[in-house]
């Protein structure tokens, strides 16, 4: 035993020769300011801490954090301050605080625990906050002080308003000034309150509540025209939230309804597959990200190009083995174009798996983008409304300004004329088709980010596509997005009062009244085309 | 046919609907008599079972028969039958639950068990009167006539028709199956109405009563056929041909379209609710998957398969079609979806006039006089 431990202290004392000349440990301002901690009687033990804290050593934080662990130890024979890694067993694992070594392993009795009191610890907390606040990043500085709300207490207001002074972000400056004001607020502080009724953080709100509760009448009125006038910032902010919601799933259901209202809308073939064409853009992007492991980005990216090409080529295929022999009878269409909806999904069921896959979201799509305390926006609807945006714009570009839009235009309007001026009217249909087919496998992949990825994701999108697109007017381009957008926001706008199922079966209705309403939707087209 | 003024008789001198109604009722005395007095273990026994099973198979063609009716010969492809459907069959749902009793699991002798499970204290007003059989049964063509009633007027009245028609019907059976999810509806949510005891206090579990039950939806079979027959025979089925062929034509020579639209969409969806309540008894059970759109357009597939605007080719069409899925979810379930979307495909582009077109090509015997036109000739 005894043989033992002196073969510890040899090794330690070897390796603190070695690593570390004693010169460099006796200059660093650390050592001194550790052992004044360690050594100072409990009135010291403030001072001692400011006294770390003011230096603005970077190593200062995992020194109090070890302090307020209970792993801060003085070595009773040396009197060196040191970090217990590993305090279980007899010996214990401890590493050098100044350089961050490890200093292998030493007997528990040897080691003098560095005693914490509750009441420093408790103070600790803001210490450490305060330590944040002086660090060199702005963000890493506001975060702190956004940390500190609430938490201020008596002892933290000096050096807040010391850093207040210092400060330049202004980001910060308003952190720091709402902090010290929900403190000022408890202490009966009028003005504070002025300061807070800009804040939407939940802890102002806290405070103010607090207050108007509290025994001082004029405190408690000012306090309440405060949270009156948050109340109406978190409206306009819970409303602008509805609003991003509402516009993701109109989104989302105008890039589900998009190539619809190409197949269904200008060419006026009823294709009830067509969800199933959204659902195998979404299992291409799963194929992509089984083929590409670990780069789920690049999978996503490559995916784009790749889902469209499948649905195309589905759509290709529906185009030529059926719906070509089904010209002029819709409602036969809608049966055989159905037909093959269930026998895709069925596909997918025995080939894949019955089971839903999931799609990996790249980092760069996920997170949020934080606007104020009371308004975040997640990042992958952001990218899918504005893809969403990007596949309206060029298929709107393809549809008025290159060839292939013209001769559509043509044959819709006219096919007998179109042919006799010399378009081939049966690869213009292939053409439309395959570019409406492909638009949905544009749909699945961004769907991929939202939804789940099974064989029915395409079921629950195929009646809403429609929906849109007969809300919108058949024919009409904009008349898609427009009804797409704003069905997704009337639907989020019903959805807190009457739960989400309710709020779809009210759309729901709602559509089927506005098209006994106006039966050819929102845009109706005019002229010839009208009666085609 | 002009010889006979009244109507409703004119169809008994039709030759197609003789022949259905014989061959109907032959069926129906054989499945009895092979039930009754065939040793249970003779070959030709017909089990209870199966006595439940074809009981099953005539409600679908009685709702085949509905469907065809309004898409044959009223050119209106409704994918939202299978809500009609459902309506009957969940008022001859409560008025089953209300039969139970205090036999339930939890013996409230007003409440059915779901709602002592959702903690209601009361019965809610639209479940009043469910107690009584006639109150139910007159609900039974009510509820779904109603519907039919608002949502018709509202559509014919501003000329929805084709496609449009069709999908917004789809979308009224999807919002009604979402509703009837829902636990507040008080229609049972998920699980729907079940467990049923009695009905007009005759117990549903015996053989006699299935036996019954198996019967008397033959004979709502055969009533709905010669109603169907009837209506299409009359001036006012000539009518609804016309609108079919050339809605615009027949607008433009004074008729009122809409009128005769909503008459025959009500009775049609009458007829769907008839068949609902019959089926509800008999299987055991009704939940909102009824109402799912899959099942309506199914409904579609066999009028198609069997031929459009016949009545006896739906009637036909329900049954194989029925009859193949119960094979098929037997043998290998996972082939049926492939199977049943492999039939909407080669009915519509290669058997476009269904199994009753092969028939009638076989025997070129009687001039049929509502031969369908093809709506598309003038569309």
């Amino acid at each position: 035993m005894g043989i033992l431990r002196s073969l510890t202290l040899l090794l330690i004392a070897l390796a603190s020769a070695l690593s570390l000349p004693a010169t460099a440990q006796e200059d660093d301002p650390g050592t001194a300011l550790l052992t004044n901690l360690a050594e100072a009687p409990n009135s010291k033990v403030e001072e001692a801490l400011n006294a770390i804290v003011s230096s603005g050593d970077p190593r200062a934080r995992g020194w109090l954090e070890a302090y307020g662990n209970n792993r801060l130890s003085q070595v009773k024979n040396t009197g060196q301050v040191v970090v217990v890694l590993n305090n279980r067993g007899r010996d214990w694992k401890i590493a050098n605080p100044l350089t961050g070594e490890n200093m292998g392993e030493m007997s528990r009795r040897e080691l003098d625990r560095v005693a914490i009191n509750n009441a420093i610890r408790g103070q600790l907390g803001g210490i450490l906050a305060m330590l944040d606040l002086n660090a060199p990043d702005p963000d890493v500085r506001e975060a702190s002080a956004q940390d500190m709300m609430g938490k201020v207490d008596a002892l933290l207001v000096e050096p807040l308003e010391a850093r207040l002074e210092l400060e330049e972000s202004a980001k910060v400056r308003n952190r720091i000034e709402e902090a010290l004001a929900i403190y000022r607020v408890g202490e009966g502080d009028l003005d504070a309150v002025e300061v807070l009724a800009g804040s939407l953080h939940p802890r102002a709100r806290a405070s103010l509540n607090v207050a108007v509760r509290g025994d001082d009448p004029a405190l408690a009125a000012k306090a309440k025209q405060a949270l009156s006038t948050i109340e109406q910032k978190l409206k306009l902010n819970r409303a602008a939230e509805t609003l991003y919601f509402g516009l993701s799933l109109g989104s989302v259901l105008v890039l589900a309804a998009i190539g619809l209202a190409i197949t269904f809308g200008v060419m006026g073939v009823i294709n009830m597959a067509h969800g199933e064409l959204i659902m195998l853009g979404a299992y291409t992007t799963w194929g992509m990200q089984q083929l590409l492991p670990g780069q789920p980005g690049l999978a996503l990216i490559l995916s784009i190009p790749a889902g469209f090409m499948v649905a195309a080529t589905a759509g290709i295929i529906i185009e030529r083995s059926v719906i070509q022999y089904l010209k002029g009878r819709p409602l036969e269409t809608l049966l055989a174009t159905f037909g093959i909806s269930l026998i895709l999904q069925q596909l997918v069921r025995t080939v894949i798996s019955p089971q839903n896959r999931t799609v990996v979201t790249p980092e760069w799509m996920s997170g949020s983008l934080v606007i104020n305390d009371a308004l975040s926006l997640t990042l992958n609807r952001m990218y899918v409304l504005g893809f969403a945006l990007v596949v309206f714009a060029a298929l709107m570009l393809i549809m008025r300004r290159t060839r292939l839009g013209l001769e559509v235009r043509a044959v819709t309007q006219n096919r007998n004329m179109a042919r006799s001026m010399g378009i081939r009217a049966t690869r213009v249909d292939i053409m439309t088709f395959a570019l409406g087919s492909g638009v949905a496998g544009l749909a699945g992949v961004a769907l991929s980010q939202l939804t789940n990825v099974g064989p029915n994701l395409g079921q629950n999108y195929i009646i809403d596509s429609f929906m849109v697109v007969v809300f919108g007017g058949v024919g009409n381009l904009w008349g898609t997005l427009i009804a797409g957008l704003s069905l997704g926001t009337i639907n989020q706008l019903l959805e807190p009062w009457a739960g989400a199922v309710l709020a779809k079966i009210i759309v729901l209705v709602f559509i089927i009244l506005f098209i006994q309403k106006r039966p050819m939707g929102l845009f109706p087209q005019k002229g010839r085309a009208a009666e085609g | 046919m002009a010889s006979s003024q009244n109507w409703l008789l004119r169809p008994f001198q039709e030759r197609s609907t003789q022949l259905f109604l014989g061959v109907l009722f032959t069926a129906l005395v054989v499945v009895t008599f092979l039930h009754l007095f065939m040793p249970q273990d003779s070959a030709l026994h017909v089990s209870a079972y199966t006595v439940t099973l074809l009981g099953k198979y005539l409600c679908y063609a009685l709702l085949a028969v509905a469907v065809d009716l309004v898409w044959g010969y009223l050119g209106i492809l409704s994918l939202g039958h299978g809500a009609f459907f459902a309506l009957g069959g969940y008022a001859m749902g409560m008025y089953l639950m209300r039969q139970i009793g205090d036999r339930g699991t939890y013996g409230d002798p007003v409440l059915p068990d779901f709602m002592v499970f959702l903690n209601w204290d009361s019965l809610p007003w639209y479940w009043q009167g469910f107690d009584m059989a006639w109150f139910a049964f007159i609900m039974v063509l009510l509820a779904p006539g109603l519907l039919a009633l608002v949502f018709g007027f509202l559509a014919f009245r501003s000329r929805v028709t084709g496609v449009y028609l069709s999908i917004i019907t789809q979308a009224l059976t999807f919002a009604l199956m979402l509703a009837f999810f829902r636990n507040e509806m008080g229609f049972g949510g998920n699980n729907g109405l079940t467990d049923f005891r009695d009905i007009l206090g005759f117990n549903l579990r015996t053989d006699a009563t299935r036996l019954g039950l198996f019967i008397a939806t033959g004979i709502a079979l055969a009533i709905g056929y010669v109603i169907c027959r009837a209506i299409v025979a009359s001036k006012l089925g000539r009518v609804s041909i016309a609108c079919r062929d050339a809605e615009a034509r027949t607008r433009f020579l004074g008729y009122r379209v809409e009128r005769v639209q909503l008459f025959v969409f009500v009775v049609s969806a009458m007829l769907a609710g008839v068949a609902g309540a019959l089926y509800v008894p008999q299987v055991g059970i009704i939940n909102p998957s009824e109402f799912s759109p899959l099942f309506s357009i199914e409904i579609v597939v066999w009028v198609a398969l069997g031929g459009r605007a016949t009545l006896y080719g739906a009637v036909i069409g329900a049954i194989l079609v029925n009859y193949a899925k119960t094979v098929f979810t037997g043998v290998m379930p996972d082939a049926w979806l492939f199977a049943l979307g492999g039939l909407f495909v080669l009915v519509t582009v290669f058997l476009p006039k269904g199994i009753a077109g092969l028939l009638q090509k076989r025997h070129k015997t009687k001039p049929d006089d509502d031969t369908p036109t093809r709506q598309e000739a003038t569309a």
